[in-house]
């Protein structure tokens, strides 16, 4: 049974959704929502990882789950690094008062 | 099959505009959490069930409800009146359409990536990708889960000390 799916449709939809989050990061001001398309370029990168695990087959035809392996890290990672870099922006918001990247600029002169 | 494949792309990528066209952040938490939802689908799409299952449950689940949670602790309002600056958008635009333009082009010419998805059959199919993965995770890759678990720990510690009122 063929499904007509090749690996290029799912790199394919990968390089999309990660464009459009670095469009998002270059766009938005809200340092939140730009935390946000940063999770998404991340996830776009584990689409990546899943898509070629799936395609590379072993000898017996099973999937190369080293590949997944390391998106279990990954996702780990990832839960770690938003807990800390949103502890990080409340106690940005607790000095300045802001979540506007355009207002913290004080390391800039 | 193909067109299960359509619609989760195409919930995947709208959710993802909707992330960033969307001027109040709430809104911007539930688009993600549907573009979250997408590409879980097409994990399961690609037999990784355990995979598939983890991003719903740590990012639609855990993370998506640490931003919610944030975003109404710091009550942000929504950008009224301004629009997108326009440099930064034209900026935008050109970087991620040349992002795209460069990944159009590698997929034009990757023929490795003409590879057919074919059901798994066999001794394949018959192991889960549960089991093959925790097998895995205790054996080959244990010293790694040990200092994910130390990372984890590092990071709650950290966050409570972030989280305190006064920085020392």
């Amino acid at each position: 049974m063929d499904t007509g799916l090749t690996l290029n449709h799912f790199l394919a939809v990968s390089g999309i959704l990660f464009a459009i989050g670095l469009a998002g990061v270059l766009i938005r001001r809200n340092i939140i929502v730009i935390f946000m398309c940063l999770e998404l370029m991340l996830s776009a990168a584990n689409l990546t990882l899943v898509a070629f695990s799936r395609f590379n087959t072993g000898a017996n035809g099973a999937p190369d789950y080293h590949g997944q392996v390391l998106l279990f890290f990954i996702i780990t990672v990832a839960a770690a690094e938003v807990a800390v870099g949103l502890a990080i922006i409340v106690a940005l918001f607790r000095a300045r008062e802001t979540t506007d990247v355009t207002q913290i600029a004080s390391m800039k002169n | 099959m193909t067109f299960l494949f359509y619609i989760f792309a195409a919930l995947a990528i709208v959710g993802g505009i909707g992330v960033v066209l969307n001027r109040n952040p709430v809104s911007s938490a539930f688009a993600m959490i549907v573009s979250f939802l997408g590409l879980a689908a097409l994990y399961i799409q690609l037999d990784a069930y355990l995979v598939g299952t983890l991003q719903i449950l740590v990012y639609a689940g855990a993370i998506m409800v640490l931003f919610l949670f944030i975003i109404m602790l710091l009550d942000i309002k929504s950008e009224e009146g301004r629009q997108f600056g326009v440099f930064s958008t034209a900026g935008a635009v050109v970087v991620a359409g040349g992002m795209l333009l460069i990944v159009a082009k590698v997929l034009k010419n990757f023929e490795a990536g003409e590879k057919a998805l074919t059901p798994l059959k066999g001794a394949a199919a018959e192991t889960t990708d549960v089991s093959a993965i925790g097998e895995l995770l205790f054996t080959t890759y244990w010293f790694p889960v040990q200092v994910i678990g130390m990372l984890l720990l590092v990071a709650t510690v950290g966050v409570v000390v972030l989280s305190k009122r006064e920085l020392r």
